[in-house]
């Protein structure tokens, strides 16, 4: 049995998992802050 | 700590440090893990698979370093009403979870080709399973207890009483006769059977994905900080 077929699938699920998560950190993060900057401009 | 209990002087800290621990992160990461899945050696035993260690052991520590930071988030809560406690709390929820999803995840595809299973119940598997579940718990309590506006004090309970799980992954090789191997790295006793060609790229992967993982932490407090910011804004808007 080859092993390179588990060995690229775990390292695509760690990848997908921790892009995925930190990506989405990434964007939640600007769109907050966006929105906390937004509002502290107006009168 | 209580110095940085004010989230204003938190987040003069938090915004530079979130991008270099980032970058930072990420370059180790990339680097230990071209190491081993291209340079590392191959194990005389398990073969080509023991590349899969430079994911799975970085999972797995995040994994419950991810809850042991849920349980001293929670004490802090608790005992000392650190206003940032909670929202720390909650931040590592999320990654905490992804990274113990990931080990089980990847734990099963090593398991495959070396025990001939992806799942068996044994200690190790089965108390990291609690672990995740564990996690989801926390994630949707913590959801509903601010929806309610409530302070998360039963959500901190149960980070705090999840926390006896810890010690039950920890000792399960040691304790039940597993499928899963004991463990190859003590720091304590000074007897590592895991040879330097795989221990130090190893270490540098945990290293750098521990740092993602604060990148993560960080960005996460920053987007509820602000989000706080905001709501407040809101209702002081509908009152004037």
């Amino acid at each position: 049995m080859s092993h390179w077929p588990f060995i690229i699938a775990a390292y695509a699920l760690t990848a997908l998992g921790t892009l995925g998560v930190a990506l989405w950190s990434w964007l939640a993060m600007r769109r907050a802050e966006a929105e906390a900057a937004r509002l502290g401009k107006r009168p | 700590m209580h110095v940085y209990a004010n989230p204003a002087r938190f987040l003069k800290i938090a915004r530079p440090l979130t991008a270099w621990l980032g970058w930072a992160g990420a370059a180790l990461v990339l680097a230990a893990l071209a190491y081993g899945l291209f340079l590392g050696p191959r194990d005389h035993l398990q073969g080509e698979s023991v590349r899969i260690l430079y994911v799975h052991v970085p999972a797995a520590w995040l994994g419950m370093a991810g809850w042991t930071g849920v349980a001293a988030a929670s004490l802090m809560q608790l005992v000392w009403r650190h206003p940032l406690a909670a929202v720390a709390g909650r931040a590592i929820a999320v990654p905490g979870a992804v990274f113990t999803a990931i080990c089980l995840a990847t734990g099963s595809l090593w398991g495959r080709p070396t025990w001939g299973t992806y799942w068996e119940w044994d200690g190790r598997m089965t108390s990291m399973l609690v672990l995740l579940f564990l996690y989801f718990g926390y994630v949707a309590l913590a959801g509903a207890e601010k929806e309610k506006g409530g302070e998360g004090r039963l959500t901190a309970i149960f980070g705090l009483v999840g926390a006896v799980n810890l010690p039950v992954i920890h000792y399960s090789v040691i304790w039940w006769n597993t499928l899963h191997q004991g463990e190859s790295i003590s720091f304590v006793r000074a007897s590592s059977t895991i040879d330097a060609s795989m221990l130090w790229p190893l270490l540098a992967a945990a290293l750098g994905f521990s740092l993602l993982f604060g990148a993560i932490v960080l960005m996460r407090m920053r987007a509820e900080l602000a989000r706080n910011k905001v709501e407040a804004r809101l209702k002081r808007m509908a009152r004037e």
